[in-house]
């Protein structure tokens, strides 16, 4: 058989078909080959968008206008594709929409490969996708969205005009919307009840012959559906292929770690090193530090004394706050010699184990400072540990009394019971930041214990010349974003990570 | 004289005679083919049956026609109930890998219990019935069937008299029988309209309809894909009433009193029917592949109270059959089957 060479320039671009539509079901996988550096990147910024849907849907409803805005912001810091006004042919700055859509395709599915193992990790893959879905879906206009549907071969007709006539008044009394001219104006589609069960469920529609009919505004609802059970399936395909796809090295730690992985900065670029001084480290424990890091100084001021769980949580924030080698092993050496050790025993157990933290033994590797995520997830403290996060280790009458003693509001402390309660420690946190700083809303998504240190510094006005140097990731456009997970932060986290695991 | 003489102690006499000479096999085992449009369907259908003494087996299955006579023949079961098509034949799922072997198909199915409505009922309670409260549920099944039909587009439906208290409803259709877990429960609760329970108190005249009228599910019954509902044509061990289909056409003349029981149409059996017997003899019988036994078995049941049951199952497989001629046709020509 001949081809022309216009069919062939054709089937040369199958891509730009794939890509038709800026929203997409995620049907097809990716076909073509990429770099191991836009593997991890498209995967992690898919995943701060991810973390941002999750964030946002906890704290706002989801069809409000500070949910939206705030969402709208987030995708375009992050340039992945939600409205279909963009004209490729004008020129623009930043990645294309054809670029978009090509990293919000690869993303998706590089998030499954990480996202399938365990019911729990599928359960929330699926939540912030579905949520993702729906608030692209409602952001296309009504053409966009017929267009998406037979695209996608959900060939739901549209109700003839004869028959909408014949049905009116079934119509308007099944629709919650419904009023006579609302029925003749707006389309209704005609869906198989299958694909429609939670309407049929609670006969929240005219059902007849087995059909469903759904005026357009509300065709979302079948269209997540949908959506949610297509990902499903997919994930538990997913899972059965996995073993062979983490036989390759060059995935395997990527993978792993994608699902816990801290996504923003490792904080041990000390650009503010030197810039504290021992003697102000009381003062900003209780003005600046996140409860987790305050209840250590604490700690460690009573007692004079930390385990080394503590040591290495506390020890490493301080590092990330800016204190050099020297500082720490004055500041540690100075607190534990009023305890029961004395100097000598002091630099013969602890001083190498802070010079360890700094890098300047062993392997030499440059520890960071703990995320919240580690902090929550690895290590629980036991009975005489004070590391950890109070809010997820804590239990509740402890961490009310600690409030108390902090002097938080009794209406903070319902609050921040409340989102413990839900799991939400880091969200908890924040209101933590907010109550102590008396501020409405921290405008930033906690996730570092030093992002608190420097958030609080910022707003605060003061310590130096700290809040200037380094920009939080949340903030504007023309912030650092891209910044991977560096390899060393990477290796140290496998260790730690499967560390924890193996204690099961 | 319908009912009496029935002993439950006679059974154990009684079935044997049923199984071998009454019990419809031929058509049992065309409804449940489906007009052999998908492979395996019957030989991976589940059977249960409970025994003498209560002994109940589950993962019953039969590669062909003969084989369910042989071992019914054999069992002499009490009761026998149907249960989904599964993955596998369900008498080898031990040999299956775990996890592997799973409910795939099955009718959508109805339960409508007498007993669901003893407080709108004065007359009975419990497991008796009368002609005066099963007037309930002759508009139960009205409801049900038209709801079914006209609401969710289902054609084939299979109405049948539990042999006690209540009646049950299969929906045949391809559709249905394919039908998730999930979709089952959104239909059976979009048909639960009354649990049951009515308040004393004013109420409008349609209320009280509706109170008293619609009819009560159990939904429990619908949901499951793998659930296990009492046979077509078993016998009832407490009444000896043979679990008959009812014809809808003439629902409003069906009287749960006259439904024949087991050692009535036994008893017909003996008794010759005068003149009727050589004219049955219909076109099925001539010129067919028909082995005696069952030439003999036609003529039998023929012969008894239980023929006009039988009748209505036919005409309801004639249904089903129309709806296959197309699939069947499609198929043979994508596998060039001539």
């Amino acid at each position: 058989m001949q081809f022309g060479s216009r069919q062939r320039k054709l089937i040369a671009n199958p891509q730009t078909e794939l890509y038709r539509h800026c929203l997409q079901f995620y049907a097809q996988p990716p076909l073509e080959n990429i770099s191991l550096t836009e593997f991890e990147t498209f995967a992690v910024e898919r995943l701060k968008l991810l973390k941002t849907v999750e964030n946002l849907g906890v704290s706002y409803v989801k069809s409000s206008d500070q949910y939206t805005n705030k969402l709208d912001s987030e995708f375009s810091n992050l340039h992945f594709p939600y409205k279909t006004e963009v004209d490729d042919k004008k020129p623009h700055i930043g990645p294309s929409e054809y670029e978009k859509r090509r990293k919000d395709h690869i993303s998706h599915f590089i998030l499954r490969l990480a996202y399938c193992q365990t019911e729990d990790l599928r359960r929330w893959f699926i939540q912030q996708e579905v949520d993702l879905f729906r608030y692209r879906f409602n952001c296309l206009n009504s053409k966009s969205k017929t267009q998406f549907l037979h695209h996608n071969n959900l060939h739901y007709d549209t109700v003839s005009l004869e028959e909408k006539k014949v049905l009116s008044e079934k119509l308007i009394n099944s629709s919650y919307a419904g009023s006579a001219c609302k029925v003749e104006e707006q389309d209704f589609y005609k869906v198989p009840f299958q694909d429609a069960l939670d309407l049929v469920r609670t006969r929240k529609v005219y059902l007849k012959a087995g059909y469903v009919y759904i005026p357009h505004q509300d065709i979302v609802i079948i269209v997540l559906n949908d959506f949610r059970t297509r990902l499903s399936k997919a994930l538990a395909l997913t899972a059965r292929s996995l073993p062979t796809v983490l036989s390759d090295e060059r995935l395997q730690p990527l993978l792993s770690h994608l699902s816990h992985a801290y996504v923003g900065q490792d904080y041990s670029i000390q650009k503010s090193v030197g810039k504290i001084s021992l003697e102000q480290i009381d003062l900003l424990a209780g003005k600046s530090f996140p409860l987790c890091m305050r209840q250590l100084h604490q700690s460690l001021r009573e007692t004079h004394h930390l385990r080394h769980g503590g040591r290495m949580q506390y020890g490493l924030f301080l590092k990330g706050i800016g204190l050099t080698l020297e500082q720490a092993l004055q500041f540690w050496r100075s607190e534990f010699t009023k305890g029961k050790v004395d100097m000598d025993k002091f630099d013969k157990a602890y001083a190498y184990s802070i010079r360890h933290m700094f890098g300047k033994e062993g392997k030499r590797t440059d520890y960071t400072p703990y995320s919240c995520m580690k902090v929550i997830l690895s290590n629980p403290p036991s009975q005489g540990d004070h590391h950890g996060c109070p809010f997820r280790h804590s239990d509740a009458e402890l961490l009310k009394q600690k409030l108390q003693s902090y002097k938080v509001s009794p209406s903070g402390i319902a609050q921040i019971l409340d989102l413990v309660k839900g799991m939400h420690y880091q969200l908890a946190c924040q209101k933590y930041f907010e109550l102590t700083h008396n501020i409405e809303d921290s405008g930033f998504s906690l996730n570092h214990p030093n992002q608190y240190f420097l958030e609080s510094q910022k707003l605060l006005g003061g310590g130096r010349e700290v809040k200037r140097e380094v920009d939080p990731p949340q903030r504007g456009p023309d912030a650092a974003v891209k910044q991977p997970p560096n390899p060393q932060a990477l290796a140290e986290m496998t260790e730690d990570l499967d560390a924890y695991f193996q204690d099961g | 004289m319908t009912s009496t003489d029935y002993d439950p102690a006679c059974l154990p006499d009684l079935l044997p005679l049923y199984y071998r000479r009454l019990f419809p096999f031929s058509q049992y085992y065309r409804w449940l083919n489906y007009g052999g449009v998908q492979k395996n369907y019957f030989q991976h259908r589940e059977f249960s049956f409970t025994l003498k003494d209560d002994i109940y087996v589950r993962y019953q299955s039969f590669s062909t026609q003969g084989e369910l006579e042989k071992e019914m023949q054999k069992m002499n079961p009490y009761k026998i109930d149907i249960g989904a098509v599964y993955s596998h034949r369900p008498n080898q799922h031990n040999t299956v890998k775990s996890g592997t072997f799973q409910a795939l198909e099955k009718e959508l199915v109805f339960d409508i219990d007498m007993t669901d409505y003893d407080d709108v009922r004065s007359c009975c309670s419990a497991a008796n019935i009368c002609n005066k409260c099963w007037t309930l549920m002759t508009i139960a099944i009205h409801i049900l069937d038209r709801a079914l039909r006209e609401d969710f587009g289902f054609h084939h439906l299979l109405w049948v008299y539990s042999g006690r208290r209540g009646v049950h409803c299969w929906v045949c259709d391809e559709a249905a029988r394919k039908l998730s877990v999930a979709a089952r429960s959104a239909v059976a609760e979009y048909l639960s309209l009354v649990k049951g329970n009515v308040k004393k108190g004013q109420y409008f005249e349609k209320e009280i309809m509706l109170q008293y009228c619609y009819p009560r599910l159990d939904v429990n019954v619908s949901k499951g894909v793998n659930h296990l509902l009492k046979s077509p044509f078993s016998v009832h061990p407490k009444t000896g009433r043979i679990s008959v289909p009812i014809d809808l056409k003439q629902l409003d003349k069906f009287d749960p009193f006259d439904v024949p029981t087991i050692s009535l149409i036994c008893e017909e059996l003996d008794r010759p029917r005068v003149g009727e017997e050589d004219e049955q003899v219909d076109s099925k019988e001539k010129g067919s592949d028909m082995d005696t036994m069952e030439r003999r078995r036609i003529r039998d049941y023929k012969r008894t109270s239980l023929a006009k049951y039988v009748k209505i199952l036919d005409q309801f497989l004639d249904g089903v059959a129309q709806s296959h001629k197309g699939e069947l046709l499609k198929r043979s020509d994508l596998q060039k089957d001539f």
